[in-house]
């Protein structure tokens, strides 16, 4: 896999931050989260963003995602600066350009499968692509549980539904927040695949946040964040790789 | 265990505060009713002691046992015969009638049964202890009189006018001589009072020279009771005499009694309060229990026993109630002092005095709001020690079970199935049986249809679901949030329910027996006016002389009433004119004519014709009120009216053995119809009297749907307390279900919800639940109307069940009011939720 040509495929950039900093508290107390990082997420390219405990990786996500507002710096999704944006435009972009993946799967209880993976759209109030989102059920492999509710399924169908949902929208890049992290190792593969699957098949891009080893693995390129800075970056990850390069970060970490 | 209840209470400050609300009211309105009717009979009491302060022995005329036609009353001589006895100072004649006057615009001032006219009654100092005059002096002269300060000021009257002053004699005009101020009852309670020259009383209230009561007043330290013993052989059996000590204890219990429907109304509304409050209480504490599951398995982990859990709910909820209660007690005082400002506004003067406040009150107050609490807790609490220790273990919460439900269900179907049978047995036997068994009946459907709410709210709510989606997202999410939880929708619209029960069932009854009024008047009254007197006695011959001569009046009727003895049997006859009677009275004649009246002929009801086996033409003995016999033959049968009695006579045959006759109505029919100068002319001919009322048709039909319109309205108190719970307990649910669903929020505003829609669909979910209390109230109370109404079918002609859906539309109204009111905060803070928190994995 690591002879994948997709990596170069990224030709323009979806998501992009420009010395993106992030600053808690004030004074004695201040914590700097995010630390002047520049970094660009190619469009059709699945990105995994890995780092320790506290190292910012998700505060990173979050602020490239509009979810979070950031101190300095500047983030554009396309050709949008979110910067400038109100709280309203945020919601707009996150709802039409951007899609989700969360660790809880947050589904909603009261609503089908199928509910739930066209409610980005219901939101919208925009028609739902049919053709597109059987396309994707069909790759999810979900077809005969549409008409269940999320308690009526495992975790690893949840999670599932949840890419679905992601998907259904056409977005121009989803992030994922750990993914796996609720998920069996079997269960949890599914998911990646499905992933990786989107980005080759369905040229879509992914930003994942995960601490595992093997869950970046998946991914064209890894960026490791510490103590919010960008200290390494990987291309055609391996888990072996990556496990080594955690590591070693670890013994500098303890070290230093 | 206390030390954790403590815990617990100070960590859900904020959750608990709607159940201290909810209790806090309850207890407000037991404490306020029970200081408030404290304070109120301690004040009346205190007044009628000091109105018998000075009056040691108190005499009033008795009816002549020998003679019963003779008018009572205490001759001039007998009241110096007394004054003259040992130890006596004063004796005081008073003579007292119905006496009223106008104001500006010619309407008479006060209610009609709380005007008073009376004698000034100078002492050998030239004053009536009894009143203070404020300016001039008491009336001495025949054309002089004296009004109490407020009537005078309400009729912008000053010493020296002129003033108008009906009795039940034709309007005099007199001079006013003074005014003044008194501790009288009738003036207190928001009427007037006429102070007349002793020798002008008499003539008016009863006859020259005579006394209906006198009043003796003694040395300092004459003994009562041997005054008493010296008055009683003087006045022989011609009057009743007892100590002033007597009656004010006896005035004193008559007042207790009085207050006792007050506060038994009052406790009914703090009763109702409370019972909706349980729902709310126990809601809070079935939250409170789910959202510590983690924590209460924990302790029974480290060894509690599910008592322990059990009771240390319980303590929390002691904990709570008492908190509450006495809150709530304080709270209870001032809205005693507020009712009793509000008596004054509305014209009831309380005497003055301080609050009472007792230890009963107290103690009730602390004993109902704590056990209400601890009551409505122990389910919740009963529920907290069954959870097991191991979900202390596991990360999941537990998620409600829709299982438990079926017992709840046939439990509440069966009661509901006992009450709705017995609201519809009740009302197909009628009468007071009937009413009794429909009022167990509604109150077992109640709490059948309570405890049925959960099962109730999946379909109920299913219904909106087509007008939810006009809304969007966010309407389809608010129908499946607000059945996600049915015990907890249930609990929550059952305050109002039970609201809208009570309110809606009587709006259906208002609106029932008032349409049927409505019929009765205009289908059995054709007359244009009638005309009445505002102190509910009689109208005399000359009024009926006087409105006969009205230009323009082409039909005059009186209804007299009279008696005969047919057989041994009294019966009430209603005296007419003949020729006329049709004119204004539309009563529906089944056999013989109405003309016949003129012949000396009677009318007889079809109900007593057929009882007694009377026909056209039969003749009756009778023997009048006058003792004199005679025989009367049927002329006519007609149909029962509420207007007249069942025997109907000529005016004339009635006049010729009553020498005084008694007439409560006369009907006036108008040529062209009513008109405001038809109306005008009417009062002109009687000496626009002021004492006399003049009813068109409207006023009419509000004189017969008062007592259920003042019910109404009454209950629409109850609807106000209902609401304001109702939306405690909405605002309780929701702010439940926005931290519950902190999670679900967080995703919903990721993936693009915004904020305004976010609101939105919290405040629709609170307008569903709310709008589902008021429905499921609203059917039951429709219902309840309907079973009440078809007992009184017999009694009301022309019944016909109204839905009054003009009410209705304005109680769904308030109901979705309340949801949206209830709302304001929980929406609020769903959508200020902080994203970032709310998505965080577990």
């Amino acid at each position: 896999m690591t002879t994948s040509p997709t990596v170069h495929r990224a030709t323009a950039v979806a998501a992009h931050a420009t010395d993106l900093t992030k600053v808690y508290g004030q004074g004695e107390t201040q914590v700097v989260a995010l630390d002047r990082v520049t970094v660009g997420f190619g469009r059709g390219e699945f990105t995994a963003i890995m780092g320790p405990s506290g190292s910012g990786k998700s505060t990173l996500m979050h602020c490239v995602a509009g979810l979070d507002s950031f101190s300095a710096g500047s983030v554009r999704i396309g050709d949008t600066e979110l910067g400038a944006l109100k709280d309203k435009q945020l919601t707009q972009l996150r709802r039409d350009k951007i899609g989700f993946i969360f660790q809880a799967f947050n589904l909603l209880p009261t609503l089908t499968a199928l509910e739930n993976i066209t409610l980005p759209m219901d939101i919208a109030g925009r028609k739902p692509d049919k053709q597109w989102v059987q396309q994707v059920i069909d790759m999810i492999g979900l077809s005969g549980r549409l008409g269940h509710r999320p308690n009526q399924l495992s975790g690893g169908q949840q999670q599932r539904v949840a890419v679905a949902r992601a998907l259904a929208s056409k977005p121009e890049i989803i992030f994922g927040d750990e993914p796996t992290g609720n998920l069996d190792s079997r269960s949890g593969a599914e998911v990646l695949g499905f992933l990786r699957n989107s980005v080759r098949e369905l040229g879509q891009t992914v930003v994942m946040v995960t601490h595992d080893p093997v869950a970046a693995s998946y991914a064209d390129r890894v960026i490791f964040l510490a103590d919010g800075r960008i200290v390494d970056e990987m291309l055609r990850p391996t888990a072996d790789g990556v496990l080594d390069r955690m590591k070693a970060f670890d013994a500098k970490g303890r070290t230093s | 265990m206390l030390r954790t209840a403590l815990r617990n209470v100070l960590a859900h400050k904020a959750r608990l505060l709607m159940t201290v609300l909810a209790v806090m009211l309850g207890v407000a309105f037991v404490s306020g009713t029970l200081v408030f009717t404290d304070t109120l009979s301690q004040a009346f009491r205190s007044q009628s002691a000091k109105s018998y302060d000075d009056i040691a022995v108190a005499v009033s005329a008795a009816p002549n046992q020998n003679d019963p036609n003779a008018t009572p009353g205490l001759s001039e001589e007998t009241r110096r015969k007394i004054e003259a006895l040992d130890g006596v100072t004063e004796a005081t004649g008073r003579v007292h009638g119905f006496a009223g006057v106008p104001d500006k615009d010619g309407k008479l001032i006060g209610a009609g049964w709380s005007n008073k006219g009376t004698n000034f009654a100078p002492g050998k100092d030239g004053k009536d202890s009894a009143y203070a005059f404020v300016s001039g002096a008491g009336p001495v002269e025949d054309d002089q009189i004296a009004l109490d300060k407020e009537t005078a000021d309400k009729g912008g009257y000053k010493v020296g006018d002129k003033v108008r002053v009906a009795t039940n004699g034709p309007v005099e005009t007199y001079t006013l001589a003074g005014v003044f101020t008194t501790e009288d009852g009738a003036v207190n309670a928001g009427g007037s009072l006429v102070l007349f020259d002793t020798d002008v009383a008499q003539k008016l209230f009863l006859r020259p020279g005579h006394f209906m009561d006198v009043n003796v007043s003694a040395e300092p330290g004459a003994d009562a009771d041997r005054i008493l013993a010296a008055v009683k052989p003087v006045v022989g059996d011609q009057a009743d005499a007892r100590t002033g000590q007597e009656l004010a204890d006896q005035q004193a219990k008559d007042i207790e009694a009085g207050l006792g429907a007050l506060n038994q109304m009052l406790l009914g509304f703090a009763a109702i309060a409370l019972f909706v409050g349980v729902f709310l209480i126990s809601n809070t504490f079935t939250m409170l229990v789910a959202q510590r599951t983690k924590e209460l398995a924990l302790m029974r982990a480290v060894g509690a026993s599910r008592k322990q859990i059990t009771r240390s709910v319980l303590a929390e909820a002691g904990l709570v109630g008492l908190v509450a209660s006495l809150v709530g007690f304080g709270l209870g005082i001032g809205l005693a002092a507020a009712l009793r400002g509000a008596m004054n506004a509305f014209g009831l003067k309380v005497p003055a005095g301080d609050l009472v406040i007792g230890t009963t009150p107290l103690v009730s107050a602390l004993a109902v709001g704590v056990l209400v609490t601890m009551l409505a807790a122990f389910l919740p609490g009963r529920r907290a020690a069954k959870i097991p220790p191991v979900a202390a273990m596991s990360s999941v919460h537990a998620v409600a079970t829709t299982k438990s439900l079926v017992v709840r269900n046939t439990i509440g179907a069966i009661v509901t199935a006992l009450g709705v049978g017995a609201i519809a047995f009740g009302a197909s036997k009628g009468g007071e049986d009937g009413r009794m068994m429909i009022a167990g009946g509604a109150f077992l459907a109640l709490i059948g249809v309570i405890v049925l709410i959960p099962l109730l709210s999946r379909p109920v709510i299913a219904l909106a679901r087509p007008v939810l989606k006009a809304f969007g997202v966010a309407g389809t999410l608010a129908g499946q949030n607000a059945v996600r939880n049915p015990r907890r929708t249930g609990a929550t619209a059952s305050a109002l329910a039970i609201g809208l029960t009570l309110v809606t069932g009587l709006s259906v009854l208002g609106a029932t027996v008032g349409s049927a009024v409505d019929r009765m008047t205009t289908d059995q009254i054709k007359a244009d006016y009638m005309i009445t007197m505002a102190s509910g006695e009689g109208l005399n011959q000359a009024a009926l002389d006087a409105v006969k001569k009205t230009p323009g009046a082409t039909a005059v009727s009186p209804q007299q009433a009279g008696w005969v003895q047919v057989k041994g049997d009294f019966k009430s006859v209603s005296g007419v004119t003949p020729g006329d009677v049709e004119k204004v009275l539309n009563l529906h004649v089944v056999d013989g004519s109405l003309g016949t009246l003129a012949e000396g002929r009677v009318a007889v009801d079809d109900k007593t014709a057929e009882k007694r086996g009377w026909k056209v033409g039969t003749t009756l003995p009778v023997e009048f009120s006058d003792k004199k016999k005679g025989a009367l033959t049927v002329g006519a049968v007609y149909e029962a009216s509420e207007f007249v009695s069942p025997l109907v006579l000529d005016v004339k045959v009635l006049n010729a053995h009553d020498p005084k006759p008694y007439i409560p109505q006369i009907f006036v029919k108008m040529d062209g119809g009513p008109s405001a100068a038809a109306e005008k002319a009417v009062m002109k001919a009687l000496g626009d009297n002021p004492a006399m009322t003049v009813m068109d048709k409207k006023d009419m039909r509000d004189a017969f749907g008062g007592v259920i319109n003042m019910m109404l309205n009454i209950m629409y108190g109850l609807l106000a307390m209902a609401l304001i719970i109702a939306v405690l307990g909405v605002v309780n649910t929701l702010a439940m279900s926005v931290f519950e669903r902190q999670q679900e929020i967080g995703m919903l505003r990721a993936i693009g919800l915004d904020r305004r829609r976010v609101k939105r669909m919290v405040r629709l979910e609170a307008v569903v639940i709310s709008l589902f209390g008021a429905v499921v109230g609203i059917a039951l109370g429709s219902f309840l109307g309907w079973a009440i109404g078809e007992t009184l079918r017999n009694s009301l002609p022309d019944y016909a069940l109204v839905l009054p859906w003009g009410r209705i539309g304005i109680f769904l109204l308030l109901a979705g009011l309340v949801g949206v009111l209830a709302a304001m905060w929980p929406a609020r803070s769903a959508a200020k939720l902080n994203m970032l928190a709310a998505i965080k994995a577990e």
